[in-house]
């Protein structure tokens, strides 16, 4: 309907996982990663995978947009008219 | 916990995009379909993550990790044995009558398929249940939020309420259905780090294995108990739930999940806005592949928590609350698990036998404590608020369809037009929130009352899924059927629990109100799952007798409504990832996997 819901939530993860790349980087020898997660900055490195996970979506969400063109402007899609022509799968 | 600015960023950031896709889809919202159906034209890999998502509320957070720490991996079983077949079930075989028969609900299907008074009395029930339901879920947030983080209780709930009620009252279901596959992603995100640190700090799998063993021997078990999920499942003393296997297979794995994932309206309303009919049925199929690996996100914390020991300083969060506590230095804890405290005395809860309890219901929140600094404790926070707020939306898109189309529709104004009764749900949208919030200082006052309420809706749903069966599979099963049918699964319901105690309770709303005590059950888990098979039996020989004695409805009007008069569905033309019957087999497969692995 309407919105592709891709975008929103590849954009949102993108700039959680900015932020917290970013703060990750700066606090990086803080005493709160020895205390808490074991010595591992977790906010360098899952801000990171939360980065690449926002930035995925943002990237099939815009492809689909691309893509959503009428199906008989592009090879592809009239072979999948025609298929469907002879199947009878119209309405 | 002592959140920072940057976790009140991310909590800011992720309320502006779930306010933020209500807005946007404002404008979709032209007619009452689309409001309440979502047009029927949602893809399925969003209908689906819906699905498990709206189920996925705080409560299942909260409660599975406590289950976690308290009944060790046996607690999948609420999810390979008491979840996943039922979800296969749905979308293979009723799916076709859901949504084939264009019903907008569950109990506008039963209308269709029995009549007017089943209808009547499923709705009602479902509808009244929601709203309580949601108001004793947002108690409890309330309360863990002000427990935790020292919110305000009043500022908890009423600020969550408004969220919710502005994204759905904006974008109707499928804003609630967006919002729902944004929180799942920002569950499984905001949790898969916290397994990782816990499992790195106990050594792994095996690690866990060894701690747990210790502390299943300290608890009186053998030690696998409590990382073998069926090994021990042979007498229900000899495992931490205290149930044996058929009472878990049928009770749990039969009749309460097939009542709860076939016929709630709550997750059938995400399968019936998919675009299509193969997209409906692959709804909960696609919902099942990450239903198999929750436990892993969820149980696995529970279970992390009794094992790893607490380094950092772990105050109680009831005694910093209370001025009056008294010194609890000397009070054990489990892993991390703080004992559990009296909150009017401020002194430690004995059980009878002079031991500490444990306040397991704070395994989640400890661990976010303990694992996360500043930064990712405010995604583990989103995680743990996007949980409560998928629960409270899909309980008000729902309560607002069946309020505005079996109730309002049917039985207060017939024959208004579409914009009214799209003016409707936006207006049931508010009381719905508003009875819920009234709930949950009800809950807040008077805890007794709402667990009284919670016992009666057990009743209520018990028998459910033998209605249906016989009504989706037996074409001779008729509306005085399936109306007397489910009063007598009801009362059964009632009665069994009313004559029966789980060891070492009083008689009240543990059962045993009728006087009489016939049966003992080894635990409360136990006397729930005989409760329930006692009351879908009743209901499904009920509902056979009296169908038998009535005049069944003419063939010709339940085609669509019943298997054997429906055109079987054919599958060509799909590739065949997208083929249900196909879908299915690898989730059985995988499924079967899992359960040897961790037999």
């Amino acid at each position: 309907m309407g919105l592709d819901i891709r975008i929103p939530i590849g954009l949102m993860f993108t700039i959680l996982g900015l932020l917290l790349t970013s703060y990750g980087v700066i606090t990086g020898s803080n005493e709160m990663y020895p205390r808490h997660s074991l010595g591992i900055n977790i906010n360098l490195w899952w801000g990171l995978a939360t980065l690449a996970f926002g930035v995925i979506m943002l990237l099939f969400g815009r492809r689909r947009t691309s893509a959503n063109k009428p199906a008989a402007r592009s090879p592809e899609g009239r072979a999948v008219e025609e298929m469907e022509h002879r199947k009878g799968l119209e309405h | 916990m002592q959140p920072q600015w940057i976790d009140y960023t991310i909590i800011i950031i992720y309320f502006i995009f779930v306010l933020g896709i209500g807005f946007l889809l404002k404008n979709y919202m032209k007619t009452s379909t689309d409001f309440f159906l979502s047009g029927r034209s949602i893809p399925a890999w969003i209908t689906g993550l819906a699905f498990i998502s709206a189920n996925l509320g705080a409560q299942e957070v909260i409660g599975m990790g406590a289950s976690g720490a308290k009944y060790g991996i046996a607690t999948s079983h609420f999810y390979w044995v008491g979840a996943v077949p039922a979800m296969l079930f749905v979308g293979i075989f009723m799916m076709p009558f859901y949504y084939g028969s264009r019903a907008r609900s569950v109990p506008e299907y039963l209308k269709l398929r029995f009549d007017e008074k089943t209808r009547g009395l499923n709705a009602i029930s479902f509808a009244v249940m929601t709203v309580f339901s949601s108001g004793v879920s947002m108690y409890a947030m309330g309360k863990l939020l002000q427990l935790l983080l020292g919110w305000d209780f009043n500022f908890s709930i009423i600020i969550s309420a408004l969220i919710v009620l502005a994204y759905t009252f904006l974008g109707g279901l499928t804003s609630a259905i967006y919002n729902e596959v944004l929180q799942f992603f920002l569950i499984v995100i905001g949790f898969i780090p916290l397994v990782f640190l816990g499992l790195m700090d106990v050594g792994g799998w095996d690690g866990l294995q060894a701690k747990l063993a210790t502390e299943s021997v300290a608890r009186g078990y053998a030690p696998g108990a409590l990382t073998d999920s069926w090994r021990f499942m042979g007498s229900a003393g000899a495992n931490p739930m205290g149930v044996e296997w058929f009472g878990l297979v049928m009770g749990l794995g039969f009749v309460l999940s097939f009542g709860y994932w076939c016929t709630d309206f709550l997750v059938v309303q995400r399968a019936m806005a998919a675009e299509s009919m193969t997209s409906a049925r692959r709804t909960p199929l696609i919902a099942a592949f990450p239903k198999m690996v929750f436990p892993f996100l969820v149980i696995l914390p529970g279970m992390l928590a009794i094992s790893v020991g607490s380094t950092t300083s772990q105050s109680n969060p009831v005694a910093v609350v209370r001025s009056n506590a008294a010194d609890l230095s000397n009070v054990p804890t489990q892993g991390i698990i703080p004992a559990k405290i009296d909150e009017a005395t401020g002194k430690p809860v004995l059980s009878k036998d002079g031991k500490y309890q444990f306040d397991y219901d704070l395994a989640i929140p400890k661990m976010l404590e303990k694992y996360f600094p500043a930064g990712m404790l405010g995604l583990g926070l989103c995680a743990l608020l996007a949980s409560f707020m998928s629960g409270m939306a899909g309980n008000t898109t729902a309560f607002n369809t069946v309020w505005t189309y079996d109730i309002y529709q049917s039985y207060l104004n017939r024959g208004a037009s579409d914009q009214h009764y799209l003016w409707m749900g936006r207006m049931a949208t508010v009381f719905g929130l508003a009875v819920s919030i009234a709930a949950a200082y009800v809950a807040k006052q008077f805890n007794n009352i709402m667990d009284v309420l919670q016992l009666v809706f057990a009743f209520v749903n018990a028998p459910l899924f033998a209605t249906f069966m016989l009504g989706m599979f037996w074409k001779r099963a008729t509306g005085h059927g399936a109306f007397f049918g489910l009063l007598g699964g009801t009362l059964a319901a009632a009665v069994h629990h009313g004559l029966t105690l789980p060891a070492g309770s009083g008689a009240g709303v543990k059962g045993g109100f009728l006087g009489p005590v016939v049966h003992i059950y080894p635990s409360e888990m136990a006397q729930n799952f005989w409760t329930a098979i006692f009351a879908w039996t009743t209901c499904f020989v009920i509902t056979i007798l009296i169908s038998l004695l009535t005049r069944p409805r003419p063939e010709e009007e339940l085609k669509g409504l019943v298997y054997s008069l429906t055109p079987k569905l054919k599958d060509e033309g799909l590739s065949w990832y997208q083929k249900p019957a196909l879908l299915a087999l690898v989730v059985i497969v995988l499924l079967v996997l899992l359960n040897l692995i961790f037999w």
